[in-house]
């Protein structure tokens, strides 16, 4: 065991109550910690709360029964941070948590991530909501690469107020000279980051020395103990005080005399009779009242949530946003931005995802990676993807065009989350930039392009509405998935001959057709499936766009792969059939004589012999031998129709 | 240029719950906002109406109850309801146990504090929520530090703490499968004695057993409970009267009181300031094993 747990836990941690109302002149900071366990991080938050006066009885004799029952000779503060149980049978961090504390002059909320390698996601999280982020240096190990990358983040973040804390002074002896040396490495390479504001401070967390009182070892230095500086640094450093941005979250309409659009000013100030300007309708008003509960205000500040009435009647919903007339944030569909990946499956260039931006989502696709940086060397690497704890400088494209100023200005309305619509997860975190371009990649030889160079794209010159009306239906995706022989092409003829016979716009796409000519240099590896699906996927859309019912039948077997078809559709126009029958139906109707070729060896990776398939979770189910082929298409046309 | 706003800590801790609120309105088609009576629940109320004032809230409230009441809480519910004019739901225990969706506990220890967790379920399902406001806060215990404002619940109304969604500026993911539902935490920056702060500075009406109170009470392991007929007593167990007040108020089977003579806010704030037990120090259901609290929430309690 370290010597992290050594605290004196002695004295009993009654709080002092302050006699007054003094809590109403307290104001509130956020800031993150970021540091391995190694540095002492859970010790220093440990001894922050401790000497603050923050931990209860209660608590603390939680920790300590904790702490005996799992061995542990002395007290581990730790645990006091470390709150899930596997993380504590792993005794790791592995999110970020919260934590509060306050003294008489101000509420302290600490955002504690871990230091791991693979855990940027927990550190841009950390770092988004905070005002000043700690960095724990190990006096007796130097810089390391980890406090280089928790740096650069908090830069990236742009979080105005850093703190490096040179932890375990006591173990080099309080040594002036290891200190300097400390403190002039790290500014060599924070000249390269983009920091205001960094504060170097010697503490010993386990000893106490600079945390919350002073100490008498380190006579040299003379500049104030951390707590001291946690109270006093400005809180407000990262608010733009000067671009009125109001995204409108909701509309409150009581009766039919009052509309307020309500929301919190992401930044600048707003006064009645400021001259305002709607966007996206670009309609221009007055300010005519700023309401809230506890009466009218004369002005209104960034993170005040109020809500605005104006002079004219003008349609304004959520998603909207409110600006001054003639100060108007940037307002286009294509920018850039650093992203930071969140999820264990990479970004997909080819995927159609949700971008959540203010009071906003859209539809995006990210339309090209620049590069991904390297966050230890702060190097720029070629890369095709971004994976889990990855940041890139990207390219996006929206489906609207939404409202923003660059990050570096406007935390509001410069940052962004992307949420995956199949799983609604967020799986991405961005910040935008401002309007330049960057050089192309060096090398796109090692890159597989999914756009081709030099092309954009073009809105169809019919759109596929207009011919949906001329056909008197809807344009519709029906993709037929399961095993060969089970019944898919049989039941999709029959099909489409009824709709043609109705009338309708119909085209029918075949697994064998598409492997003829389009897809003839493709084999039958899980590879080379995917890109046959992937083909398969895009060709039907341009049918889809065409205004027809577009009806697919193909093996098919992975999930994964038709999780992509559906993703390049609107919501509700594709639509899943698993047309099953049990093997021995399969193998005796063999209409291609591919499981004969099968058993006797000739062929492998065949679907339902010696490859699986994956069955969709919620898909119309046929089942070829319960359901005569009349009952088969009759439940398909009501799955159309519905 | 400007003169820069004011920046008190409870300011602050307001614009984000009234931001939050106005987020689950707009982003969710049936939420709902759970309401015990309790101070936290009071204060989200608080919050509600300053988000969509001077129109109603766009959602009722619901009451889960165990059946096993402090009157006072009820009278208090009762009166709020009538006050506002705002719609609320019940969700009954009583009713789960007689439909035999859930057992009695029995013996000395029996609560209806676990059988919450169905009622409030399948409450939850029967009026087809899908975001239940709470007043949970992190500070409350260590599996509620690592809790998201948004908590994304599956279609069993369960929390996999391992699969929440990251939370970066302001900006709350509330989508979801059908039959999925979310709960959401406004105050989850709060602390308690946040709470009692903005309590005092708003005026705010709270119950009269938060305050100073003569009752009949017995101690069972340190904790002194109010001597009520849900409460099976044990032979050695001497019900006593004491001056006492609640820190919290739940189920009455399983919230403890505190020997207090703080009759006003500003005793109370000072109590809160020195105390030296979290408040749900004086909650017997977070004290049955270590991580009570976290096994209890995935499951779908708060």
């Amino acid at each position: 065991m370290s010597n992290e747990n050594e605290l004196n836990t002695q004295n009993s941690s009654l709080k002092t109550g302050e006699a007054d109302n003094a809590y109403l002149n307290m104001d509130m900071l956020r800031f993150t910690t970021a540091g391995s366990v190694d540095d002492g991080k859970s010790t220093l938050i440990g001894r922050l709360l401790y000497d603050s006066k923050s931990i209860f009885a209660d608590q603390m004799e939680a920790i300590e029964k904790s702490s005996k029952s799992s061995g542990e000779e002395e007290v581990n503060l730790a645990l006091l941070t470390d709150g899930l149980k596997a993380e504590r049978e792993q005794k790791i961090t592995i999110d970020v948590a919260y934590r509060y504390f306050a003294t008489p002059k101000r509420k302290f909320i600490i955002a504690d991530t871990p230091g791991h390698t693979q855990y940027t996601r927990n550190m841009v999280t950390g770092a988004s909501t905070a005002d000043l982020a700690i960095i724990l240096v190990d006096a007796s190990k130097g810089i390391l690469t980890q406090s280089r990358r928790h740096a650069f983040i908090s830069s990236l973040l742009r979080i105005p107020h850093l703190v490096v804390a040179v932890n375990k002074m006591d173990l080099v002896d309080y040594d002036e000279a290891t200190f300097n040396e400390i403190v002039a490495d790290f500014k060599e390479f924070a000249h390269k980051l983009d920091v205001s504001d960094i504060t170097f401070i010697p503490i010993s967390a386990l000893k106490g020395d600079n945390v919350v009182d002073k100490g008498e070892k380190m006579d040299w230095y003379k500049g104030s103990t951390l707590l001291h500086h946690l109270e006093n640094v400005k809180v407000d450093a990262a608010d733009n005080v000067l671009d009125f941005r109001f995204p409108v979250q909701y509309v409150i309409r009581p009766g039919m005399n009052f509309r307020g659009f309500s929301g919190q000013v992401a930044s600048g100030h707003v006064r009645p009779g400021d001259e305002i300007k709607v966007l996206p309708s670009g309609l221009t008003s007055k300010v005519k009242e700023i309401v809230t509960m506890d009466g009218n205000l004369d002005v209104a500040y960034p993170r005040d949530s109020i809500a605005i009435t104006i002079e004219d009647e003008i349609d304004i919903s959520r998603g909207d946003m409110i600006v001054r007339k003639d100060n108007v944030p940037t307002i286009r569909n294509e920018f850039e931005s650093f992203l930071c990946w969140m999820n264990e499956k990479p970004l997909d260039l080819n995927k159609q995802y949700i971008l959540q931006h203010t009071s906003n989502q859209v539809q995006v696709f990210i339309d090209e990676i620049f590069y991904r940086i390297n966050v230890d060397t702060l190097g720029r690497e070629d890369t095709y993807e971004l994976k889990l704890n990855e940041i890139g400088r990207v390219k996006l494209k929206t489906s609207k065009s939404i409202f923003f100023d660059p990050y570096q200005i406007n935390q509001r309305t410069g940052s962004f989350i992307i949420i995956d619509p199949t799983t609604n997860v967020t799986v991405g975190a961005g910040m935008i930039r401002a309007g330049s371009t960057v050089s192309k990649k060096v090398d796109d030889s090692v890159t597989e392009k999914l756009v081709s160079p030099n092309v954009t794209w073009e809105p169809w010159n019919i759109p596929r509405e207009t011919r949906e009306e001329k056909n008197g239906h809807k344009a519709q995706v029906l993709w037929f998935t399961g095993i060969s022989g089970a019944g898919k092409s049989t039941i999709a003829k029959e099909l489409e001959k009824k709709l043609w016979s109705e009338g309708k716009q119909t085209m029918l796409l075949d697994g064998d057709q598409v492997r003829h000519g389009l897809n003839g240099d493709l084999g039958f590896s899980p590879k080379d499936r995917k890109e046959n699906i992937r083909r398969v996927g895009h060709l039907s859309r341009l049918f889809f766009e065409h205004g027809n019912i577009v009806l697919c039948t193909f093996v098919s077997p992975y999930a994964e792969d038709r999780e992509f078809v559906k993703s390049l559709f609107p919501e509700g126009s594709f639509k899943e059939v698993f047309v099953t029958c049990s093997p021995e139906t399969a193998k005796e109707r063999d209409p291609k004589g591919l499981y004969a070729k099968a058993e006797k060896g000739e062929i492998s990776n065949l679907t339902g012999f010696d490859a699986d398939h994956e069955a969709p979770a919620d898909a119309l189910v046929i089942n070829t031998d319960k359901l005569s082929l009349e009952d088969a298409v009759q439940k398909v046309i009501e799955v159309l129709n519905a | 240029m400007t003169t820069l706003r004011s920046h008190s800590h409870l300011k602050e801790l307001e614009d984000e719950g009234i931001y939050i609120m106005r987020e689950v309105a707009a982003q969710f088609e049936r939420p709902v906002l759970l309401f015990s009576g309790g101070k936290d629940s009071i204060v989200m109320f608080h919050l509600a109406r300053k988000a969509f004032h001077p129109g109603k809230i766009p959602f009722p409230l619901m009451h889960v109850d165990t059946g096993h009441n402090f009157p006072e809480a009820i009278e208090f519910r009762d009166g709020l309801v009538e006050k506002y004019g705002v719609e609320l739901i019940v969700g009954s225990v009583q009713e789960s146990i007689d439909e035999g969706r859930v057992e009695e506990e029995t013996g000395p220890d029996a609560s209806r504090n676990a059988l919450q967790t169905v009622t409030l379920l399948d409450t939850l399902k029967k009026h087809q929520v899908d975001a239940a406001l709470g007043g949970g806060r992190r500070d409350e215990e260590k599996a509620r530090a690592k809790e998201r404002f948004f908590s994304h619940r599956d279609i069993f109304g369960q929390w996999d703490p391992k699969n929440q969604r990251p939370e970066l500026w302001n900006l709350y993911n509330g989508r979801k499968k059908p039959g999925e539902n979310f709960r959401v935490f406004p105050i989850s920056n709060w602390t308690e004695m946040d709470v009692w702060q903005y309590i005092a500075q708003e005026n705010i009406e709270i119950p009269s057993i938060y305050f100073a109170h003569e009752r009949k009470v017995f101690n069972r392991r340190g904790v002194w409970l109010a001597d009520t007929e849900f409460i099976n007593k044990m032979d050695d167990e001497e019900v006593v009267t004491k001056v006492v007040r609640f820190r919290t108020i739940g189920d009455a089977t399983c919230t403890g009181a505190v020997l207090s003579d703080a009759s006003t806010m500003e005793d109370i704030i000072q109590e809160v300031a020195s105390a030296r037990e979290t408040e749900r120090g004086t909650r017997h259901d977070d004290k049955r094993s270590e991580t009570a609290m976290e096994d209890r929430k995935k499951q779908g309690y708060f």
